[in-house]
């Protein structure tokens, strides 16, 4: 089995937990004293990386956790190397500049492909989607950019010889797909269960290493390709009624004008 | 650590360098200082970033392992034997023990997080870990041989739960009047123990048990010498487990002991200094209940406050309350005594805000109420630490 090695984006977003708000001038969803937490995309992508890991003997050599994002995304990253990522890498962002904040697809995709030539990864395992953007384009933009192939949305993962047997749910039934490593797999949700962090593996966090950057350190364009109109809250739900039969269904239709 | 706790027991206006400063007034005098986190000390509220992870690991353990069958194990009153095996695994069982016995290496400030994240869920299972990490784990590594420390550590850190045996039927608060008796074999390879102990916490889960026995009763508290017995000791038996108000999930049982034989490796530290060892220890362990009472207070607001903010039946004039006593909580951190004190009062007012569901055992609200109320007896009751605290102030006061 071609010996691996992983590399996992991680975003940091706030919480799935908390009920986000839209900012005053209705530009962003306000983040400044929210609950902030890893992308549980992401988590399930770190936990099937040491699942592969425990599954095959010896044929991980290295998982390493990215991120790119505020000094705060290090407490992240140590919480993926809590869950056993081996090493971490971090691209602090500078919030006070416009062109750092946001990071769009394609740019992080860019910086990904950077990460993978430089340290040699041979499988990407990321979230299909962050859950604050839910642009859901990373993966295949970098899969596209590296000219890997790609297995989105996996629901399993197997790694067999030099390809990666990728089960995914699709209407109706699982879709089997297998591809050639490298790869780059995106996961959902019920992958698998991610780990808590155990109070052992949070030692050991401490000491892994993690190296930080800076974006100048890369040669990729940044350049802002969208531009947001505006955010705006969902529209308050309107309460529904009850109705006793069908008959009651129908003249309630009746009189609202829908049949 | 001990200071601080002396200092949060004695009234604002009465507090004097002089005595804080006096070595040995709530620590055992040999007691050397112990780092209380593995940074520099640091305002209370500030955790270090070790702790804040932990925190949010154990309390997300706590909402999704632990509350599903906090109801459960509350009529059963049986801990659930998977949340056990969870809890080693997570390394919530050794906590502070030494990564070479198989602990975790944290800080006694990570005990304090983790028990307070389990009690905002849980009592019943925050009092297992607090009892096992702060008594029983610290015993062994405060005052084990090398020996002890080698065989016992590792299984306490991964999978064998301990237990503290200190109270008896005629001796609680006044512990040192404990009848349960040891005698030396003549070869002086070993010690027979004979006696009763009640109120053993984790006793119906626990495979290792610290019993304090007195070897010289001539000598009084001076003969108290601290044993190490293992399940299934001949003449060693768990008897009655009792029926409780409260922390019902977590055992507390009747332990007896007839002649049960134990090897001299056995003897926790030296003969006779046994008592030094459990006031000690339960100093510290104190600290632990304060934190179980904390998280159990904030874990009844919360419940409450949920229940409050989504019922169909809001009362406006409610929504105020509980932040009123919401604000004066974190101020009550790690307060043995007083800590007890608001957790009864919180969870006693959460019932009332919830109304007919505070009263129902459909929630949790009536059980973090019955809970509370252990507080203020166990590792040392309210009263006897306010006596403790007016004795002190007498010392200090009083005119010759």
């Amino acid at each position: 089995m071609t010996s691996l090695r992983i590399l996992v984006p991680i975003k940091r977003v706030i919480d799935y937990a908390v009920k986000p708000r839209v900012n005053a001038t209705k530009t962003a969803v306000v983040t400044s004293g929210v609950k902030m937490s890893m992308n549980p995309f992401d988590e399930l992508s770190i936990e099937e990386s040491v699942r592969l890991r425990e599954r095959n003997k010896g044929a991980v050599q290295d998982i390493l956790a990215f991120s790119a994002g505020p000094t705060k995304a290090a407490d992240t990253l140590r919480t993926a190397m809590a869950m056993g990522a081996d090493r971490a890498l971090l691209v602090e962002l500078d919030e006070n500049r416009p062109k750092e904040r946001d990071l769009e697809p394609l740019t992080v995709a860019k910086l990904l492909r950077e990460v993978v030539h430089k340290e040699g990864c041979n499988m990407v395992i990321c979230g299909k989607q962050s859950i604050d953007d839910d642009s859901g384009q990373t993966g295949q933009m970098l899969a596209g950019l590296l000219g890997w192939g790609q297995a989105t949305q996996a629901a399993k993962v197997e790694v067999q010889g030099d390809e990666v047997v990728v089960t995914k749910e699709v209407d109706g039934g699982e879709e089997v797909v297998r591809v050639k490593l490298p790869a780059v797999v995106t996961t959902d949700l019920r992958l698998n269960e991610p780990r808590y962090a155990t109070l052992p593996g949070i030692m050991k966090a401490k000491k892994k290493p993690m190296e930080k950057k800076k974006l100048a350190d890369f040669n990729v364009d940044f350049k802002k390709r969208l531009e947001t109109l505006e955010v705006v809250e969902p529209p308050p739900r309107q309460g529904g009624g009850k109705v006793d039969s069908v008959d009651g269904l129908i003249s309630r239709l009746k009189e609202l004008g829908a049949i | 650590m001990a200071t601080s706790a002396l200092r949060t027991a004695i009234p604002r206006g009465l507090r004097r360098p002089s005595l804080l400063l006096r070595p040995g007034l709530l620590s055992a005098q040999n007691t050397s200082r112990r780092h209380f986190s593995d940074v520099n000390p640091t305002p209370i509220f500030h955790l270090t970033e070790t702790e804040e992870m932990l925190k949010e690991s154990v309390g997300r353990f706590a909402r999704d392992v632990v509350l599903p069958k906090a109801r459960e194990m509350d009529e059963n009153e049986m801990m659930d034997k998977s949340i056990v095996e969870q809890l080693f695994e997570q390394g919530l069982m050794g906590v502070e023990v030494e990564e070479a016995y198989g602990g975790s290496g944290m800080g006694f400030g990570a005990v304090v997080v983790a028990i307070e994240e389990l009690a905002r869920i849980d009592p019943s299972v925050s009092v297992l870990v607090d009892v096992h990490n702060t008594l029983v784990n610290t015993a062994f590594r405060t005052y084990g041989s090398t020996l002890l420390k080698k065989k016992y550590l590792p299984k306490l850190a991964t999978g064998t739960v301990g237990s503290f045996c200190l109270s008896e039927p005629a001796s609680g608060s006044d512990a040192f009047a404990l009848q349960t008796k040891a005698v030396k074999s003549e070869s002086g390879g070993s010690y027979k123990i004979t006696g009763q102990k009640m109120w053993i916490t984790n006793a119906a889960e626990s495979e290792i048990f610290i019993v304090f026995a007195n070897i010289a009763p001539e000598r009084g508290y001076k003969g108290i010498t601290a044993f190490v017995v293992e399940k299934g000791m001949p003449g060693f038996n768990i008897a009655k487990k009792e029926k409780k108000l409260g922390i019902k999930a977590s055992s507390t049982c009747v332990l007896t002991f007839d002649d049960v034989e134990v090897p001299a490796d056995n003897l926790l530290g030296k003969e006779g200094e046994g008592y030094k060892y459990a006031i000690s220890l339960l100093n510290e362990g104190r600290i632990g209940i304060a934190a179980q009472m904390t998280g159990l207070a904030l874990g009844a607001w919360e419940n409450a406050v949920k229940y409050e903010c989504n019922s169909k039946s809001r009362k406006p004039e409610l929504k105020l309350r509980p932040r009123a006593h919401y604000s004066s909580m974190p101020s009550e951190r790690r307060k043995p005594a007083r800590a007890s004190q608001v957790a009864q009062k919180v969870s006693g007012s959460a019932i009332e805000w919830m109304g007919g569901m505070g009263f129902v055992r459909e929630g949790l609200a009536e059980k973090y109420w019955r809970d509370s109320k252990i507080g203020a007896i166990y590792e040392g009751t309210s009263n006897i630490q306010l006596q403790t605290i007016a004795k002190l102030l007498q010392k200090e006061y009083k005119e010759q």
